[in-house]
This record gives C-alpha cells, sequence and structure tokens, in this order.
C-alpha cells in the first residue's frame, strides 16, 4: 500500500486537529470521510475492526456537516464532521446491529439510541459499526461472530476487548474517534493494548438507552480516541441526562475537559499495591514505574495505599455481571427479532433451539454462570454476596478518596497477545481485567492513556477518580500526556 | 465446593431456555465448577448486617408523568420478526 504523506498526517490527526483544518478550509468533512473510508477498505483486509460500513450515509452526513461547518444551518460542535466509528452494541436506526452475535445477525433496530442521537444532533458522521466480542462479553475480540479483530500494531496478536474494533481502528487511523461500551474495562483494556485514550465516565452519565444491554448496572458507554482533549470533547458530547435510562444522572459540571490544563502539581496521586498483580508482566511494571516518575517530577504527591478488597473484585464482577447478563438477554426468544428456529415444536423447544444455535460459547458460559448464581438455593451465597461485598469495595474507595485525588495503576498486567493464546483457559482470559474491573463495581470514572511501550507493544496507565470525579482524571491524563510523547506512537500499518 | 454434576447443569440449561449438546453440557460442567470455585474465597469476606448494592448512583425510584409519546412504525418493528404473517407475529403452539 502506498501512503501519501499528507493523508498519513490525516489519518493519526486528532479529532480537534481535524477540526481546525476544516475551520481554515484546508480540507472538507466529504474529503475527510473518503479519505478514511479508503484507509478502511485498504486496511479491513488486515484488521476486521468493522462489521459493517455506512459509506453512502456517510458520505451524505458529511455534506450536510460542511455545510454546517460554512455557517449554513446549525452551530458546529466539537464533532460536526468527525469521522467515527460506533460499537456494534449501539442501536442505530435502519443500520443493522448485531452485537457481534449470531443471534442479532440481520437485525435492523428500529431507533437510535441516546449516545447515538446526541452524536448525530451535533454532526458527526458515523463511518460503520465496530466490530466487538459477543455481547461485549470477552477481553480479546476473539468470541465475536464476524471474527477476531487485529491489533494494528502486530496483526498476530489481539487488539483487546471487547471494544476491539473500536480500540484498532483509532490506532490504525480508520477513524478519529470510536465510542465503546465499559461494562469491566472493555474501553480502558482495549485501548492499552492498542496504545490510544479511552475513558469510562461515571456510571450514569451517559444515557444506555439503546446501549444492548450486558450487565445493566456496570455498563457505561465512552470514547476511545488519540488525545485527552477529544476524550473530553467526545464525552461532552454523549453525555445527557436522559429520561429513557433511569440509572441516568446529570454531570454536576458544565465540561468534562474544564480542568485540563491545570497539572498535576500538589495533587496526591494513591499507588493501590494490590493492582500490581504477581502476574503482571515485568515490561509493564517498568513502564508504570518510569510513569510513576514522570508524573512525580511533574509536581504529583505520589504513594503507595492498600485496597484490600480488590482481590476479591474478580470474582465480585464474575458474579454480579453474568447474573444481570442472564437476565438481560432472556428477551432474546427468536419471536420478535434475532435468530428464531422455525422447527417444529412448542414455544419452549423453539426459544431452546434459537438460543442454542444463536449464542456463542461464552455468551452461554456467562448465561450458565448468572443462572446459577441466581438460582433457588444460591443466591444468598452468590448473588446477595457479592452485592454485599461490592458495598465494601465501594467504601474501600470512598475512604480512598478522602486521602487522594485520584489513584494511578496499570490498565492490564500485560501487553496484547497472540490470537488464541488464551482462548482455552476461560478464567485466565478474566485475569486481563483485573486492574479494571473494581471501577465499574464502585461506578467510578476512570482514564486508560498511553503510557510506555514494552517489545514495540503499547502499555496503558490508567488514572481512576471519584465518583463524578471525571474532571480530574482529565486533567491527570493530560497533564502526562503533555509531559510525554506516547500517544504520538503510531502503528506501522 | 463440589464439582457440578451433570443433573445440575441440565437443570441450568432448563431455567435458561439453551439447548446444549452433550459435548458442550460436559465442557459447561467442567468450566464452570473451575470458575465457581475460583470465587470460593468470597465467603471468607464478613459481610454481617452489610447493605447489598444494586447500583451506584443512589437514585431512588424515578419516576415520571405517563404521557403518550408517538409509538415506532409498525412496519419498523415486525420487519425483525423471524416468522410474520402480515401484520402479526407467528409463534409455535405453547402447550404440545
Amino acid at each position: 500500500m502506498t501512503t501519501h504523506s499528507a493523508n498519513s498526517d490525516l489519518y493519526f490527526s486528532t479529532a480537534r486537529e481535524l477540526r481546525a483544518k476544516f475551520d481554515a478550509r484546508e480540507i472538507s468533512s466529504v474529503e475527510a470521510t473518503r479519505t478514511m473510508l479508503d484507509r478502511i477498505t485498504a486496511l479491513e483486509p488486515k484488521l476486521n475492526a468493522f462489521i459493517t460500513v455506512t459509506a453512502e450515509r456517510a458520505i451524505a452526513d458529511a455534506e450536510i456537516a460542511d455545510q454546517r461547518l460554512q455557517g449554513t444551518g446549525q452551530e458546529p460542535t466539537a464533532l460536526t464532521g468527525v469521522p467515527i466509528m460506533l460499537k456494534d452494541n449501539f442501536s442505530t436506526k435502519d443500520v443493522e446491529t448485531t452485537a457481534a452475535s449470531n443471534m442479532l445477525k440481520g437485525y435492523i433496530p428500529p431507533y437510535d439510541g441516546t449516545a447515538v442521537r446526541n452524536l448525530k444532533d451535533a454532526g458527526a458522521v458515523i463511518l460503520g459499526k465496530g466490530n466487538l466480542d459477543e455481547f461485549a462479553m470477552g477481553s480479546s475480540n476473539e468470541t465475536s461472530a464476524f471474527g477476531p479483530v487485529h491489533n494494528p500494531w502486530d496483526t498476530d496478536r489481539v487488539p483487546g476487548g471487547s471494544s476491539g474494533g473500536a480500540s484498532a481502528a483509532v490506532a490504525a487511523g480508520e477513524c478519529f474517534i470510536a465510542f465503546g461500551s465499559d461494562t469491566g474495562g472493555s474501553i480502558r483494556q482495549p485501548a492499552s493494548l492498542c496504545g490510544v485514550v479511552g475513558m469510562k465516565p461515571t456510571y450514569g452519565l451517559v444515557s444506555r438507552f439503546g446501549l444492548l444491554a450486558f450487565g445493566s448496572s456496570l455498563d457505561q458507554i465512552g470514547p476511545l480516541t488519540r488525545s485527552v482533549a477529544d476524550c473530553a470533547d467526545a464525552l461532552n458530547v454523549v453525555s445527557s441526562h436522559d429520561r429513557r435510562d433511569s440509572t441516568s444522572v446529570a454531570a454536576p459540571f458544565d465540561d468534562f475537559g474544564q480542568d485540563i490544563d491545570h497539572g498535576v502539581e500538589g495533587m496526591n496521586i494513591g499507588v493501590p499495591k494490590e493492582y500490581l498483580v504477581d502476574g503482571m508482566e515485568s515490561g509493564v511494571r517498568e513502564a508504570f514505574e518510569a510513569s510513576l516518575k514522570t508524573l512525580e517530577d511533574l509536581g504529583a504527591n505520589i504513594s503507595e495505599t492498600s485496597l484490600p478488597l480488590t482481590d476479591h473484585a474478580l470474582a465480585v464482577y464474575y458474579i454480579i455481571a453474568p447474573s444481570e447478563a442472564s437476565a438481560n438477554l432472556s428477551r432474546y426468544d427468536g419471536v420478535k427479532y434475532g435468530l428464531g428456529s422455525l422447527d417444529a415444536g412448542t414455544s419452549a423447544q423453539s426459544t431452546e433451539a434459537a438460543r442454542g444455535a444463536g449464542f456463542g460459547d461464552e455468551v452461554k458460559r456467562r448465561i450458565f454462570l448468572g443462572t446459577y448464581a441466581l438460582s433457588a438455593g444460591y443466591y444468598d451465597a452468590y448473588y446477595k454476596k457479592a452485592q454485599q461485598v461490592r458495598t465494601l469495595i465501594r467504601r474501600e474507595f470512598t475512604d480512598a478518596f478522602l486521602k487522594f485525588d485520584a489513584l494511578v495503576t496499570p490498565t492490564s498486567p500485560g501487553t496484547a497477545f497472540k490470537i488464541g493464546a488464551k482462548m482455552d483457559d476461560p478464567f485466565q482470559m478474566y485475569m486481563n481485567d483485573i486492574c479494571t474491573i473494581p471501577v465499574n463495581i464502585a461506578g467510578l470514572p476512570s482514564i486508560s492513556i498511553p503510557g510506555g511501550m514494552s517489545e514495540g507493544l503499547p502499555v496503558g496507565l490508567q488514572f481512576i477518580g471519584p465518583q463524578f470525579g471525571d474532571t480530574t482524571v482529565i486533567r491527570a491524563a493530560a497533564a502526562y500526556e503533555r509531559a510525554t510523547a506516547w500517544h504520538k506512537n503510531h502503528p506501522l500499518i | 465446593m463440589d464439582p457440578l454434576t451433570p443433573k445440575d447443569v441440565d437443570h441450568i440449561a432448563q431455567l435458561a431456555y439453551i439447548k446444549l449438546s452433550d459435548e458442550e453440557s460436559e465442557d459447561m460442567r467442567i468450566q464452570l465448577t473451575n470458575i465457581l470455585g475460583h470465587f470460593a474465597s468470597l465467603s471468607s469476606v464478613d459481610t454481617d448486617g452489610v447493605e447489598a448494592t444494586g447500583h451506584t448512583t443512589d437514585l431512588n425510584t424515578v419516576m415520571r408523568k405517563d404521557e403518550p409519546q408517538p409509538p415506532m412504525d409498525q412496519e419498523d418493528v415486525l420487519r425483525n420478526a423471524p416468522d410474520r404473517d402480515g401484520e402479526f407475529i407467528r409463534v409455535r403452539p405453547v402447550l404440545e
């Protein structure tokens, strides 16, 4: 493939840089969109990051965005004319939405989710739908019914998951921003493995209406971007109070980026020692230690702390998330939509057959796990117990944030692993999310940013803030980003 | 904990409305037993008198006015049904 340097600059521009080019009339949204669509055509045989590309719609949306950018029509926003991707578990009106499952192949939603609605209203140009682990259940994007996504840094490796299409597309310059969902790390862990920024805001700040439900008390929508500023801009667009989601809350601040330039001088940042797990790769540990030094040089007060219940977070998560999933996925009965079974038999037999054929192994495993945890005789020992420990984990975080403005940890214990390496051992796969899961349990904001390289592969650095401390983690992440050049590394693809 | 039995797995399959092949059932039995074994340590956490957390927003029941909204287009909704007859969705008999 030949790459012209002008295009190469564009592929890895931030959304803000692209918007500046729109304003300077250096490029139009239609031109940028066509360039991205060509890039997608060239790279998809290697990456498989998209399930659906909506080229015609994207060009039509870009034409409207250009008018808006030229001052006819509504006031433009930070995302007007910016080509983006949506993970394929976002309900998009008239565009196939599969959740990477055979259960939903061919499903055409009759409505847009609220986050999608907000993005369309802002004038963002949707290029298509991103590959993911089936129903967002996985940490490697290998459980997709549409095949694995390949990491642009090394196409023999996974991009992480479940928002693996999103992270690969942003890292490879197939789009400027992608939106994913994070139930136990599904934005931050793939962001870490692909060397991009990914943020899960405080639970409740982005409406879940129209996000295909996995674990409703844990799921949260967020962006994957190539800069922290883009992340703040993206959150300003998607975040809204929504009467269609009864867990939706209005942000207690006006701008996710309001403190982005404030730096970390004098900030108290804790390092919870339990996150530096035994199995952590040495390259990740070394990168993390170097990052702590950088933060100290910037004037942050770094000190070790302890969150002892972290050791139980994985168990809590893998009881609560599958329990909620088993209830949420009971809607796929093969009657109103989704894969049906037209074989003779009763209604129940037809549903059993459709679900047996439509769901993949990991989804079935989690439904079984959740069904078991909720079943008579086991509810108290598993589900209720996990919810009680969840209360204690939250309290532990609350206490920590009396002393610290933010916590900092590695995002994942390892870098991108080889495709197939962990598929035979579900529990080993679950360990990938050991550093991200506690955050969802407590509903906190957290961002992963490029924080080093190990043997040619990106390493992520994670900041965790108190509930509604979204502006604080963005502030800390931006200070680190200004002081380092990791975010300027791009894969040669 | 004791390993799950094939009967346990059959029972869960019935509750979950998922048909598994014999081979899938045996794999599921082994994997669930393994995963649940990792969770046993949870019982060591003292949770006496601790309230359960269902979600983290601290919101209570959220009410809104019951006002009619424009419905979705009928065709948009029906077009996804696997088995359709005009404006109806066809289902299998509930009783044999």
